[in-house]
């Protein structure tokens, strides 16, 4: 049995025999796995509790960009509106890049939902089982003789043990998509520093990081799309050009261009 | 036999239904070792629909071992393919 199922089998029984190796006196196995299995449950609770702590930072981050979509999209009018389609533009390619960001953490948020519920039904099954061996063990303690008992420990503590494991590689899966989506969620917060313009006036002027990077993807049918049914609504259709004024001279015109 | 799908539950399955579980078992790893990943979900998901059609889900406060543990319903090819080798899941 070399497959995936039996590799997790020996991780399963490993944790199992682990746990019965402990004494050798029955009863006190018995009240040793119970007492482990409760701080188990304990541990499982802390790391639903931990999904839920980095679903809502995502949710935090997702309505943020949000906020940051809404107003992108407002300056952009803005600027179409006072002639300076350049600054137009830049608007809709943030936005563009925020958006594209929003659905990914979407995605992510709808993921650890996911885990979240996986979570929590595997607790409810180990909780049941919990309660079963503590029932168990009580009636094992009562009627078996020393070498008896042990046998029926071994078949009760598997059944738990296995649950207990389950639950343990589950979390896992967790603790590794979290740690997936930390990167993501450190660069939204970057794209949300650079965010929206503070203000627009000083868009015209020097280019950082973002705006490089970002005029990589300024010949995107998307953003043009967008830009030209932003004109239509703003009535500055091809047969309407708006006057040309160039988008530092615009916005500064004290330096009257000498950059 | 019971069988666990892992993250999910038990099941319980008739001694019948093995031959069933060892060929569906059988063309996942085929697909993870040949390394195309085209079929691998459909197939997964076949052999994770006959447990839980054929099997019976075994209650919570039940404390059996299982004879067979899958991996989760979610796994990926990559992760198959990282952890699936020889001769399979399930013993002959």
């Amino acid at each position: 049995m070399a497959g995936l199922g039996g590799r997790m089998s020996t991780v399963v029984k490993a944790k199992v025999s682990k746990l019965l190796d402990r004494a050798e006196d029955p009863a006190e196995t018995l009240d040793y796995s119970y007492q482990k299995q409760v701080e188990q449950l304990q541990n499982v609770k802390k790391g639903i509790a931990d999904v839920v702590t980095a679903k809502k930072r995502l949710q935090m981050q997702e309505s943020t960009l949000q906020q940051s979509v809404v107003k992108l999209d407002t300056q952009a009018r803005q600027a179409l509106a006072a002639g300076q389609e350049d600054l137009a533009r830049a608007a809709l390619e943030r936005k563009n890049v925020a958006q594209t960001e929003l659905q990914s953490l979407d995605t992510q948020v709808n993921e650890l939902e996911a885990q979240q519920q996986k979570l929590t039904d595997s607790e409810q099954k180990l909780r049941a089982k919990i309660e079963a061996f503590r029932t168990k063990k009580e009636v094992i303690k009562a009627q078996y003789s020393a070498a008896e008992a042990q046998v029926r420990i071994s078949e009760a503590a598997t059944g738990v043990g296995e649950q207990m494991a389950d639950v343990g590689l589950a979390m896992q899966r967790a603790v590794d998509k979290t740690e997936n989506m930390r990167a993501r969620a450190d660069a939204v917060q970057e794209l949300e520093a650079a965010g929206t313009f503070d203000d627009i006036t000083q868009l015209g002027s020097g280019e950082d990081d973002i705006d490089r990077q970002l005029k990589q993807l300024s010949s995107q049918p998307a953003v043009d799309d967008e830009l030209a049914k932003m004109k239509g609504e703003l009535g500055q259709g091809e047969a309407a050009p708006a006057p040309q004024i160039a988008a530092g001279e615009a916005a500064k015109p004290d330096e009257g261009g000498a950059a | 036999m019971i069988v666990r799908i892992s993250g999910e539950g038990q099941y319980e399955l008739a001694d019948d239904d093995r031959d069933r579980l060892n060929e569906l078992e059988r063309a996942v790893v085929a697909i993870v070792e040949s390394g195309e990943q085209a079929g691998f979900d459909a197939s997964y998901q076949a052999l994770l629909d006959f447990v839980r059609d054929a099997g019976a889900k075994v209650g919570d406060d039940e404390l059996e071992g299982s004879d067979v543990i899958l991996p989760p319903a979610d796994t990926t090819f990559a992760e198959a393919g990282r952890e699936f080798t020889g001769e399979g899941l399930i013993p002959e």
